[in-house]
């Protein structure tokens, strides 16, 4: 047996583990989280293969879901620009949060904000992908119980992320609540400065092409 | 070697020549005709209606008309409201001059008009004249003799200082008068058989909504008084259809008041006592045009300035902005629209009016002091035949036409449901959830799901049973099998239930 294969089959069976993990993270918030962390239950593999999954769960919704239930414009469905919303909150409110409770004193480093997350993302994965079944079995009329299950499991998402806050700073419920609120004010202004910045370079680019065809322009 | 070269440069002329990107013809032609699909693009269409034939005053031998400003028809008669020459010029149906109404005669003794707007004429041939700047609606026989004359309320508290200036009226099977006045915004004046006023009706409801009445409370007096004034808005013109429903059209509003359809509601079907009725299951509710762009000009959404219901229910409005007529069915389904601004024919510089005699179409242009005269295609007639078939409850024969049309226009969105909805009655549930799926429409499809779903259910119940019997044994049976087999916790628990 080689040495080197055994390692590999080791770290795949950690994955294995820690995303096995999460089962009982979402049943079992606060003692999953705590454990999560400080336990090395979980790890960023397998947050990563959350996240992953949450993203393809969004794309097999819009390509998969029965008729009915979702019918954009195909010739104007662009998957990246569709996929970039969620992706991006999700790391900006990583960062965000990181850089709050740094402040507020939080216990949790950035990968622990990341990990726990991820991990808050797992109800949506397990509602989400059976659900696109069941659009071939509903019919539009049963609409109400797609959504119910819809709005649960990101009602379920939004409770664990709160646990989570909770566990990994080890905040009180009302701290965590304020620092998850003062965090999306904290992606506001972070993806406002992104989207200024990206324009004052295109101004600034584009000021210099004018210079430079000005100046041609005098030249020649 | 002088020639390899060349033969190389050649070749690679060629294919150059190969690859460069054709050139494509815009994709966004305009066509006369065009519809909209679900998404609310335009599609074009074959011509649904053509123009035909044009009718200039001096075609009659009588001078140009002068800014004309409404059309009548009753019967085979075409009514000319010249209001710039005082006169009302009956025409034919071959555009051959008939009469022209210049004056009545009250008692032997001759009226004339001033400015006139509107005419209408009951089934007796009795002549309802719009008499604006004499302010007043005559009624005369068909000879021209006076009958009585409606004026302003003596009643100080109908219109106050407010002159009576009718503009457009109509007249009900039961005799009563409908009239338009300028400057009223409570609805349209109703005049009862003896010529008294008996009350408004079918005024626009005033509704404010949620912000805006908080954002009142919070202003000051000054703030509110400067604020704009919610009144109903005034129509814009009249018509009455077969069963005496009044279809009245507006233009005064805003494009913010228009994206909130509570308040604004460009066309509407009133009934006796002033109540919208239109049905308005169409993808967009009948405001004209989806997407207004901006060409030259014109900007902003369609301002319908006269309304005509036909005969099968589906009615056409007059679009002022763009110059374009918008067929609607009695589901306010849009039909088709056509025509544009220009000086061709088929093409209006300020259309007015819209009339029908038969399927053909009157549309008067004020600006060109013209009339022009549309005819239905066989692609029109197939479409009303497929929705007059629909309403009587012949589905099957409804599909023939739609099928017909379809030929003709492989991009319409009502001849697909209109298929799908005879298939939903055969039964053939999933070829109809073919057709309803092809053109988003849900609401028929679910229907058509839910049969098909149904007979599924139905017809694989055995083996759906023995499915759920498997799934509910299976875990059961393995694990006896892993207690009996496997050693450890699990057989001591055996034994436990044993003792």
């Amino acid at each position: 047996m080689n040495a080197k294969t055994e390692i590999y089959k080791d770290k795949f069976r950690h994955l294995g583990k820690t995303l096995r993990y999460s089962l009982y993270v979402i049943f079992h918030p606060f003692d999953g989280f705590w454990d999560l962390i400080h336990e090395k239950r979980g790890s960023l593999g397998g947050a990563t293969v959350i996240f992953i999954l949450f993203i393809l769960t969004q794309i097999w919704t819009w390509t998969y879901s029965a008729f009915p239930f979702y019918f954009p414009q195909w010739e104007y469905f662009n998957l990246f620009m569709r996929i970039l919303p969620s992706a991006v909150l999700f790391f900006v409110w990583c960062i965000a949060n990181w850089s709050l409770t740094t402040l507020m004193d939080g216990k949790g480093k950035l990968s622990h904000i990341y990990m726990a997350t991820a991990y808050a993302l797992t109800p949506y994965v397990l509602i989400r992908i059976p659900l696109i079944f069941l659009t071939y079995i509903f019919s539009y009329d049963e609409y109400t119980y797609y959504s119910v299950f819809a709005n649960l499991s990101t009602l379920w998402c939004g409770i664990l992320i709160l646990a989570a806050m909770m566990m990994i700073h080890d905040y009180s419920l009302g701290k965590a609540v304020f620092s998850s609120f003062l965090t999306i004010i904290a992606m506001m202004i972070i993806i406002f400065l992104i989207v200024m910045f990206f324009s004052l370079i295109t101004q600034s680019f584009g000021y210099f092409v004018a210079l430079y065809k000005e100046a041609t322009f005098r030249l020649f | 070697m002088l020639r390899r070269a060349k033969r190389i440069i050649i070749c690679l002329l060629l294919i150059s020549l190969v690859l460069a990107p054709s050139l494509q013809a815009s994709a966004q032609t305009e066509s006369y005709t065009y519809s909209y699909e679900f998404f609310g693009l335009q599609y074009e269409s074959p011509d649904a209606y053509t123009p035909t034939s044009l009718l200039l005053g001096t075609d009659l031998g009588i001078g140009d008309f002068s800014n004309p400003k409404s059309l009548f028809v009753r019967d085979e008669y075409l009514y000319i409201v010249d209001s710039g020459n005082n006169r009302i010029v009956v025409v034919d149906r071959y555009f051959e001059l008939i009469r022209i109404i210049d004056k009545a005669l009250d008692d032997g003794e001759e009226i004339t008009f001033l400015n006139p707007s509107d005419v209408y004429v009951d089934v007796n041939g009795d002549l309802y004249i719009c008499d604006t700047d004499n302010n007043r609606v005559l009624h005369t026989d068909k000879d021209l003799n006076l009958i009585k004359t409606y004026v302003k309320p003596e009643d100080p508290t109908i219109l106050g200082e407010t002159n009576f200036i009718p503009l457009k009226c109509v007249v009900d099977k039961a005799g009563r008068l409908f009239v338009l006045a300028g400057n009223v915004n409570q609805g349209f004046m109703e005049f009862d058989k003896d010529g008294n006023f008996t009350n408004f009706t079918g005024a626009n409801p005033v509704k404010a909504t949620f912000w805006q009445a908080i954002r009142k409370r919070l202003m000051t007096k000054e703030q509110r008084a400067r604020m704009i004034l919610f009144v109903p808005t005034e129509y814009s013109n009249l018509a009455i259809d077969k069963d005496d429903f009044l279809y009245a059209t507006t233009t005064t509003f805003t494009t913010d008041q228009l994206a909130t359809m509570e308040t604004v509601n460009p066309v509407r079907k009133l009934n006796s006592i002033g109540e919208d009725i239109l049905v308005r299951n169409g993808y967009e509710p009948p405001i004209g045009d989806l997407q207004w762009g901006t060409g030259g000009d014109v900007s902003g959404p369609s301002r319908f300035e006269d309304v005509v219901p036909m005969d099968n229910d589906t009615y056409f409005c007059l679009d002022r902005n763009r110059s374009r007529i918008f067929g609607y069915d009695f589901q306010g389904n849009m039909l088709y629209a056509f025509g544009g601004l220009g000086n061709k024919l088929g093409y209006f510089q300020y259309p007015v009016a819209i009339e029908h005699m038969g399927t053909d179409l009157l549309v008067l242009d004020n600006r060109a002091s013209s009339v022009t005269r549309f005819t239905l295609t066989d692609y029109g007639s197939y479409i009303n035949d497929g929705l007059a078939y629909y309403k009587e409850g012949n589905y099957e024969e409804s599909a023939n036409y739609w099928r017909k049309a379809l030929h003709l226009n492989g991009n319409y969105d009502l001849a697909y449901i209109g298929i799908g909805r005879a298939l939903l009655r055969e039964g053939e549930y999933q070829e109809a959830m073919k057709y309803f799926e092809s053109k988003r429409d849900y609401d028929n499809y679910s229907k058509a799901f839910s049969e098909y779903r149904k007979e599924w259910v139905e017809e694989h119940i055995s083996y759906l049973l023995i499915g759920a019997v498997v799934l509910v044994t299976i875990p059961l049976i393995i694990g006896r099998i892993r207690k009996r087999f496997k050693g450890g916790a699990a057989r001591y628990e055996r034994k436990d239930r044993d003792l």
